[in-house]
């Protein structure tokens, strides 16, 4: 499965939707997904691909992990996958 | 109703092992957060904490006192020494019959299950310590008090996360208030600075890993502390026959629920507490000069916790002053409260306002007089300790001057 497969499949459990309902362009307010469930999506990713996001909730936009739409999260973890896996 | 009056006073924290050096550090603005020194640092992200250095168990307690003192149990009965010497009550007869010792925890003997989970599971060993029950239970520490100071009436320990102390310190203010008893002894502890107990905070995600920096616009999250701070709370004619010297009344307490999220606060649960200590208190809000804010360092705390004091009490908000001391001691958690009432008399008694340190840059949701910095002298008749919880749980305590 790759990564983008993945990052959307956890997104849609957290969610408690389909995997066809999850867009690139979705934001995580569209599918519903509050604080608590941002914090265990990225807890869920971070088990997944055996990384660390580096994620504050008190600063959400200022790391460089961007969570402004599913797309930008896909791209900001295949990003953390080449730099602590490669 | 009776006049509750606080006769004693006692803490062990990152700033101080007693009052005196604490409140001296408040003074100059200290900061006791540092680099942690526990187990596997090198295994966690956040590596910070306000931890009570160079205390050393066995100057306070024989072997086998040790043996079933947790680290928080230790912090509480130096701090309960130190507050009965100060208040020079002794319990004995119907007086020890009737007062008793109401705490507030709330990870119970961290430093112990973290220990023997080491143990059991790292090390595989199939056996443990006897006394792993008796130290890891949270209400240890108060029972060890009752023990100690021969308090034979209701004696338990109140868990409300980090309200915890404000809710132990309310409910012993009101069975003396309402004459159950002459006098109570109550206050909180915390030791939950070792491994287990930081890489559980670290998952939520809400810790800073450079410093705690109340209502500054570039706070980043809380950091732990650890300690105990612990009081004697009696009856004011009681206190007067014996001529015990006063350090505070206290005046009024509230407590809410915001029924709302497990972790994330709300202005009209906070607001509601306030409000009510001021009611209960038949304090006008235009009397209250200082709060001791709960001031977590997060961005979604110090927001709300904002928008509440400013809701409350409207133009005055711009005049009182609001500082929050877990810049200098951390977040004790349970016992947070309790240290935090020391700033609270401070202010009362010796019209010295504890700063918020580590303030670098005004935010305009935060846009209160947050003492930034340097501690103030001011005449303060009333001050306020907020204490709001994750799951919503909020207590408010009001002090006034004596």
């Amino acid at each position: 499965m790759d990564v983008k497969d993945k990052v959307v499949e956890i997104i849609a459990e957290q969610a408690v939707l389909e995997k066809s309902d999850v867009s690139m362009d979705n934001t995580l307010e569209d599918l519903g997904i509050d604080s608590l469930g941002l914090v265990e999506s990225i807890f869920a990713i971070e088990e997944a691909f055996d990384i660390s996001i580096p994620f504050n909730a008190n600063e959400p936009t200022e790391s460089d992990f961007d969570i402004s739409s599913v797309g930008s999260i896909v791209a900001g973890i295949k990003k953390l996958i080449a730099e602590q896996k490669g | 109703m009776k006049r509750v009056v606080i006769t004693g006073a006692g803490t062990v924290n990152a700033l101080g092992q007693n009052v005196p050096d604490t409140m001296a550090a408040m003074r100059e603005g200290r900061c006791g957060i540092g680099t942690l020194d526990i187990a596997d640092l090198d295994r966690l992200a956040i590596k910070i904490g306000g931890q009570v250095r160079d205390f050393d168990p066995e100057a306070w307690f024989n072997r086998q006192q040790l043996s079933l003192y947790d680290r928080f149990t230790q912090f509480t009965l130096v701090a309960g020494r130190e507050a009965m010497a100060q208040s020079g009550l002794e319990f004995t007869d119907e007086l020890a019959a009737r007062a008793g010792v109401i705490l507030g925890n709330s990870g119970g003997g961290m430093n112990t299950l973290d220990e023997n989970y080491r143990s059991v599971y790292e090390d595989g060993k199939n056996r443990v310590h006897p006394f792993v029950v008796p130290k890891l239970m949270n209400n240890a520490a108060a029972s060890h008090v009752s023990m100690e100071f021969n308090l034979k009436g209701p004696s338990f320990t109140v868990s409300t996360a980090c309200a915890s102390s404000n809710h132990a310190m309310s409910l012993a203010f009101q069975m003396v208030q309402g004459g159950m008893t002459p006098a109570m002894v109550t206050g909180g502890s915390e030791a939950m600075l070792c491994f287990g107990g930081v890489k559980a905070w670290e998952g939520l995600r809400v810790m800073s890993k450079d410093g705690c920096r109340p209502f500054s616009a570039n706070r980043n999250g809380m950091v732990q502390g650890e300690g105990a701070a612990v009081f004697v709370f009696e009856e004011l004619e009681h206190a007067r026959k014996r001529g015990a010297d006063i350090l505070a009344e206290v005046v009024g307490f509230a407590m809410s629920s915001d029924a709302s999220d497990i972790v994330m606060p709300s202005k009209s649960g906070a607001a509601r507490a306030i409000r009510g200590a001021l009611v209960d208190a038949r304090v006008d809000a235009t009397e209250v000069g200082y709060i001791n804010a709960h001031g977590t360092g997060t961005a979604a705390n110090d927001k709300t916790e904002s928008a509440a004091v400013a809701d409350v009490f409207g133009a005055h908000a711009d005049k009182l002053m609001i500082s929050s001391t877990k810049s200098m001691h951390g977040h004790l958690i349970g016992g947070t409260g309790a240290v935090e009432l020391l700033a609270c008399i401070m202010a009362v008694r010796d019209g010295v306002i504890a700063p918020t340190i580590g303030y670098e840059e005004p935010d305009p949701e935060c846009a209160l007089d947050v003492v930034p910095n340097e501690a103030r002298e001011a005449d303060v008749d009333v001050a306020l300790s907020n204490a709001f919880a994750f799951g919503g749980l909020n207590a408010v305590l009001a002090l006034r001057r004596f």
